[in-house]
């Protein structure tokens, strides 16, 4: 009966977070809240008895009493944000502190064709919340979606009017501080994207404590007809956190939606990922990288539904595991009735790093329509002995030959990576991460 | 220079190598011929330190010391160099890059100063053009989509950049047609110096026509079996190796 008892205690936190809200928040909102806790209430949190959560036990998040985010304030500058892992990227720079918007710390909310800031807000002023809100992202079968949904406070609203091409990244920051008691933290972010616009965001989750709290982050992006996004999302968490949360994107005719997923922090980390080609002529690139080691478990679970004809999709995850980690990667890829000649590539590799790392892949093709083309491929794999010799007959030590084997397998990735700082910020994470990263530096960049 | 003593070899506990003894002086070239699977390859893999093999019996000296003990490369810097017979390809690493760092990591070891890019650039500008590699061959990862021919060639290219004091070539020759295989022999005797030595593992008589060794040695089942000078590659030539299985059983008996 264990689950009951965490069930009410999520029920009682919710009564008292919804009268806190009373008057602050349009009633469609409140109703949504509501819907979102039910639903919650009646699913619980999954096991692994749910084939979709088979390798990933959540059981650690349910048993811990999380607090309710955002606990008391604490005092946070621009300098602690600036000494995070690519906590500046020299853009513009938008902050939430536990999920709740900071105006003292965000600048570049001004920009011709761009609103951006707090959801809190937006849900009171732009129309387009109504719309958009929560109808992406389904929390009916999901119950991190419906938590997210019923105790999300605050988050990003990002809205790029049509015909808007922005030259500059759009730096969406998300930290986490040190509180006494573990805290939940909600974080939630609504894209919309107008016709005919182009914009890249960079979503990143940090924190300023290396102790344990659970973030449940939610964002949904629609990209507008003929439009271009690219979308970074970094995990950089506390190493004792938990992450679980959802990037879902639907797609107008003839967009473009490229995503890089960075998965480096956090003890559990689980990812849906889902993104509708839902008009003719969408390109969707779904890439993932995940860098894990000690007892991390990262869980990259992806739907690319191809709901129209002509669209094409590419999907890229590697994964590199030392230690004892765990990687778990699901590829569904679903081809509706009708959606002739799409052109969907799923490739996720693995390189094992130790004896004792684990990785789980598998893909899952549900292909309703006749005339498409679909591929997948999965690898798991260890160093390859013989390229290793061969840079140590050449003089490069065992330690240096094997990172330098390892930065090759990431720099296909990294390389696809179009924001330069970020870029760079990448390439130094992963040469400290390996040893003898400063050889392998040499040899990247001459 | 290079004294090998009663070398014995075994992989996957088959035994190849089956007292093997050599001596190789500076400024001498050694050619080592022999059939498929009489232990040529095995014997240049094992010099240059590749742990699939496990040498049972014997020792390995170069300049007195025990190579045996040397991690791959530890040989590397002490100037030991094996040209591979299936040169390996790295995706993602660029030819260039990985040179300097190799050259780098020996010039380390031996308390040498770093080369710095300037240096490098005018190194490889002198030794592309002894080796007719073009440019642009470097800037791609190591031997990917290179053909067979370029791919040796980089060999023999990285073998210039880093002159080694022993250098062994794998079978270099083989498959090449005959203005690779000229091309890798320049590139060869223009290292030959009096304080290097070189060992040239083949298959085929040709390639001595270009690279005119010192001393022939003939590999079979795991034993030299006979030595001599050029004359005897032309022998071989003209014989082929099937003499050699009469010869094996007065010598060289099986078991």
């Amino acid at each position: 009966m264990e689950s009951v008892k965490e069930k009410d205690a999520y029920l009682s936190d919710f009564f008292d977070f919804e009268k806190a809200q009373v008057n602050a928040e349009p009633a469609w909102l409140r109703d949504l809240r509501r819907d979102a806790m039910t639903q919650f209430s009646t699913l619980g949190f999954p096991t692994i008895k749910d084939e979709a959560w088979r390798f990933t036990n959540v059981a650690p998040i349910a048993r811990t009493q999380f607090r309710p985010g955002p606990g008391p304030e604490q005092v946070v500058n621009r300098d602690d944000l600036d000494a995070l892992w690519c906590g500046n990227l020299g853009v513009p720079r938008v902050v939430f502190v536990d999920g709740v918007f900071r105006s003292d710390l965000s600048d570049g909310c001004d920009q011709a064709g761009l609103v951006v800031g707090s959801l809190r807000d937006a849900w009171r002023e732009r129309e387009a919340t109504r719309a958009y809100y929560a109808r992406q992202a389904g929390y009916f079968d999901h119950a991190f979606v419906a938590l997210n949904t019923a105790f999300a406070a605050d988050g990003a609203y990002i809205e790029v009017a049509s015909g808007t091409v922005l030259e500059q990244p759009v730096h969406v920051l998300f930290v986490a501080t040190r509180q006494e008691q573990p805290q939940r933290i909600h974080p939630r972010a609504l894209v919309v994207v107008g016709r005919s616009s182009q914009v890249t965001i960079v979503e990143s989750f940090s924190s300023l404590t290396d102790g344990v709290y659970f973030c449940n982050p939610i964002t949904e992006v629609i990209v507008g007809d003929n439009s271009t996004i690219d979308h970074y999302r970094l995990q950089h968490e506390s190493g004792e956190a938990y992450h679980v949360g959802m990037n879902q994107v639907v797609q107008g005719r003839d967009t473009n939606y490229r995503t890089t997923a960075l998965d480096l922090g956090s003890a559990l980390t689980r990812n849906d990922l889902a993104c509708v080609l839902n008009g003719e002529g969408g390109h969707a690139e779904l890439n993932g990288l995940y860098l894990l080691d000690g007892k991390q478990h990262v869980d990259n679970f992806t739907t690319l539904e191809h709901a129209k004809p002509h669209c094409d999709s590419r999907e890229l995850f590697k994964g590199i595991l030392d230690g004892e980690a765990k990687g778990i990667f699901r590829g569904r890829i679903i081809v509706r009735k009708g959606a002739q000649k799409t052109d969907s590539k799923q490739t996720n590799q693995n390189l094992l790093l130790s004896d004792d790392a684990l990785v789980n892949t598998k893909p899952q093709l549900e292909i309703y329509a006749d005339d498409v083309k679909c591929t997948h491929g999965a690898t798991i794999g260890q160093l390859d002995s013989t390229a290793l010799f061969y840079l140590r007959s050449r003089g490069i030590s065992k330690a240096a030959a094997r990172s330098l084997l390892v930065y090759a397998f990431a720099s296909e990735l990294i390389d696809s990576i179009k924001v330069p700082v970020l870029r760079d910020q990448m390439i130094e994470y992963l040469t400290d991460w390996l040893p003898k990263g400063s050889l392998v530096k040499e040899v990247f960049e001459g | 220079m290079l004294k090998i003593k009663n070398l014995h070899v075994k992989a996957d506990d088959k035994e190849i190598l089956r007292g093997i003894d050599l001596t190789v002086e500076p400024g001498e070239v050694h050619s080592i011929m022999g059939p498929n699977g009489s232990g040529k390859s095995t014997l240049a893999q094992v010099l240059a330190g590749r742990d699939i093999y496990e040498v049972t019996e014997g020792q390995i000296l170069f300049d007195g010391k025990d190579v045996l003990e040397l991690e791959p490369e530890e040989r590397a810097c002490e100037g030991i160099f094996m040209a591979f017979q299936y040169p390996v390809e790295i995706p993602g690493v660029s030819n260039t890059y990985f040179l300097k760092a190799a050259i780098n990591a020996i010039r380390r070891h031996r308390g040498e100063q770093e080369m710095d890019a300037m240096e490098f650039l005018e190194l490889v500008r002198e030794k592309i053009e002894l080796l007719h590699i073009d440019e642009e061959l470097l800037k791609r990862p190591v031997n990917e989509g290179f053909s067979g021919g370029e791919k040796k060639r980089n060999e023999i290219f990285q073998m210039a950049m880093l002159e080694p004091r022993l250098a062994i070539l794998d079978e270099t020759d083989s498959g090449l047609d005959i203005d690779a295989l000229k091309t890798v022999a320049e590139g060869v005797n223009a290292l030959r110096s009096p304080d290097r030595a070189i060992i040239v593992v083949t298959h085929y008589q040709r390639l001595l026509n270009y690279i005119v060794p010192d001393f022939v040695h003939v590999l079979y089942q795991g034993k030299i079996v006979k030595s001599g000078d050029k004359q005897l590659a032309l022998e071989l030539e003209e014989k082929g190796y099937s003499w050699l299985e009469g010869e094996s059983e007065t010598a060289q008996p099986v078991g």
